[in-house]
């Protein structure tokens, strides 16, 4: 047996890194949870924009050679401009469109994605360099964690903060809300739902570049990217609810925790448990954990 | 009854005509069975192309008639791989028995998951069945003493065909052995989707609470042909692993899936032949392009996934049809 205050260490080590991750994943997934709730568009190509996130990173960190910040808010402000056009040029045209087609149209984009990734910097895993002051070690007690996980974990939650206020306590944000609830109401009643669209989705989609440039060193940026989360990101979508705010929230913490936490204890079960879970509690509530019908 | 009389006899005679073997249906077999003679070269990928067009037809049985959108399609294709491989490495080296096996199994497995998945729709049932191909392959990723995990099944020495035919080493037998499991599954395919059932299940497509409405057991039987597309899938990934001799982890794939979905957009959704067109296209364009580069690979695919969800829904079908239209019209 380990002493008590070993197996404490570890706890808290599992709590810390899984946080961290969760994080990553709650930024990635939120816009797609978003736009999946306002036009019931099945986006399985958001990861896309989280890897072109990190790559753009990449491009401006490594071969710009601009600082760590100023390359995540580059990335972050390139990826929402593509996304802009790819809405006005191709997503639009399939809202309403059946699910097989919404299902393969955006298979197809994630293949193209991970075929220019892979053109442009190779089929290698990219490296980040992440600044000095993000590189080294927080000690708290006995207890000493990584500063880049801790910036991690503190943007999850100051992103989180800053998307219920809009949500919740913007105009802006009560008619996305209404717009999600019951579209074509909203829309008799003056709003304009299709201009709210483009902003939820170019939103949705800079959360997903400022996520994938963020998490670089956690999730590997390499042409893969957008099918290795894909699985982690519709379970946060689908288990945390369409429609909510602290619902992928906290679906991505569970999601986040139990993962680090099985893998550490049980590395032979790998994810099974975790997938198990998702199809468990989609039975019990079909419409997610957390929504409100 | 007198008011079914009120039919107008040409409705009528087209009706009964609908499920009539037409001429044009012989042309995918005059090709099938010309490759054979022509092409002895190519019969290894000719034997693969066969295996996909029985998969593709499984998931048109699922989402061309039933309506029914999964991701998680390849657990069936690659339970059957495994069940099969499994039984070969196990002593049982005769296919033919590998296939029932795998077509009871994958058969009890489509309906027990499908009874419980097939209460939900939408994202959850997309989501559910991607849920339950994960479970598998990571079942099978882990439990190595039963699938050789990551490697995959090693050492798989499958038998001769009834104890007389002899797998060969230039694909022929393998060729046609795929051959008539594909005649025995369309035979069986499209008789279900021409019968009273298989146009209920067209209905329940068209509109589920209408069907619901008009008294048809909805749920029953969308579970049923859930049962029979796992049954058909499983059948196929059977024949993989016997042509192939080996199982790997690639069979329990979203990609695998993925894959598939691709090839009966591509041929044309809910047009039985539609597996043919699509499969071949896909599996000729992935063994060209591949060879040369992946990158092209998934670009183009990419690109074509695009293309004909925005511009050709029907796909190469679909496509024949409006230019057999337009060239009869003038």
């Amino acid at each position: 047996m380990n002493p008590p205050g070993e197996v404490l260490e570890i706890v808290l080590g599992v709590l810390f890194n899984g946080l961290a991750s969760a994080m990553i994943l709650y930024v990635i997934a939120i816009g797609m949870s978003l736009t999946m709730g306002m036009m019931r568009f099945v986006n399985l190509a958001h990861g896309s924009f989280a890897m072109a996130g990190g790559y753009a990173l990449v491009y401006f960190g490594e071969q710009v050679g601009v600082s760590f910040w100023t390359g995540v808010i580059l990335a972050t402000i390139l990826v929402t401009v593509v996304s802009a056009v790819l809405e006005r040029l191709l997503y639009r045209r399939l809202y309403g469109a059946s699910e097989l087609e919404q299902v393969l149209f955006s298979i197809g984009l994630i293949f193209v994605a991970s075929a220019v990734a892979r053109y442009l910097f190779g089929p290698s895993t990219q490296n980040v360099t992440v600044p000095d002051s993000l590189s080294g070690q927080i000690s708290l007690g006995s207890f000493s964690a990584s500063s880049y996980r801790t910036m991690l974990i503190m943007a999850g939650f100051i992103l989180f903060g800053s998307m219920t206020l809009l949500l919740e306590k913007t105009s802006l944000g009560a008619k996305l809300r209404a717009a999600v609830d019951n579209r074509r109401m909203a829309e008799s009643l003056g709003i304009r739902s299709d201009l709210l669209f483009i902003f939820t989705f170019c939103l949705g989609s800079a959360l997903a570049a400022f996520g994938g440039a963020l998490g670089a060193e956690v999730l590997p940026i390499r042409p893969s990217y957008a099918f290795d989360q894909l699985n982690y990101v519709l379970i946060v979508v689908a288990v945390g609810g369409l429609g909510t705010l602290y619902g992928p929230f906290v679906a991505a913490l569970i999601l986040g925790i139990t993962d680090t936490a099985c893998k550490y204890w049980f590395p032979e079960l790998g994810a099974f448990f975790i997938f198990a879970a998702m199809v468990v509690l989609l039975l019990w509530r079909p419409n997610g954990v957390f929504s409100r019908t | 009854m007198k008011a079914h009389t009120t039919v107008p006899p040409e409705a009528a005679a087209a009706l009964l005509q609908r499920h009539r073997f037409r001429p044009i249906e012989a042309l995918p077999w005059i090709i099938i069975a010309l490759v054979y003679f022509l092409l002895p070269k190519s019969l290894a990928l000719g034997t693969q192309i066969l295996i996909m067009v029985m998969f593709a037809l499984s998931l048109d049985l699922l989402q061309g008639y039933a309506g029914i959108t999964s991701l998680g399609h390849a657990v069936f294709f690659g339970t059957g791989a495994y069940a099969a491989g499994i039984l070969t490495v196990n002593g049982v080296t005769e296919p033919l028995i590998g296939l029932l096996f795998s077509l009871v199994l994958c058969g009890a497995f489509g309906l027990l998951s499908g009874a419980i998945i097939l209460r939900t729709h939408g994202l959850a049932l997309l989501m559910l069945t991607l849920g339950i191909l994960l479970m598998g392959a990571e079942f099978a990723n882990r439990a190595a003493w039963l699938t050789g995990g990551a490697d995959g099944l090693q050492g798989m020495e499958v038998g001769p065909i009834m104890g007389l035919i002899e797998f060969d080493f230039r694909s022929k037998v393998a060729y046609v052995y795929a051959l008539i499991v594909l005649i025995i599954i369309f035979a069986l395919v499209r008789f279900m989707v021409y019968s009273p059932y298989g146009r209920s299940l067209f209905g329940m497509q068209q509109n589920l609470n209408r069907m619901s409405a008009i008294g048809a057991p909805v749920r029953a039987r969308l579970v049923a042909a859930y049962g029979i597309s796992a049954a058909i899938a499983g059948v196929a990934g059977a024949v993989n692993a016997h042509v192939n001799a080996f199982v790997g982890p690639n069979v329990l794939t979203l990609e695998l899936s993925a894959g598939v979905l691709t090839m009966l957009i591509f041929g044309g959704v809910g047009r039985l032949y539609g597996s043919f067109v699509g499969a071949a296209f896909y599996m000729i364009m992935h063994d060209y392009l591949a060879r040369v580069d992946p990158t092209y690979w998934y670009l183009w695919l990419g690109v074509l996934l695009i293309a004909v969800v925005m511009y050709s829904k029907g796909g190469i079908l679909g496509l024949a049809d409006k230019a057999w239209a337009l060239w009869g019209r003038k």
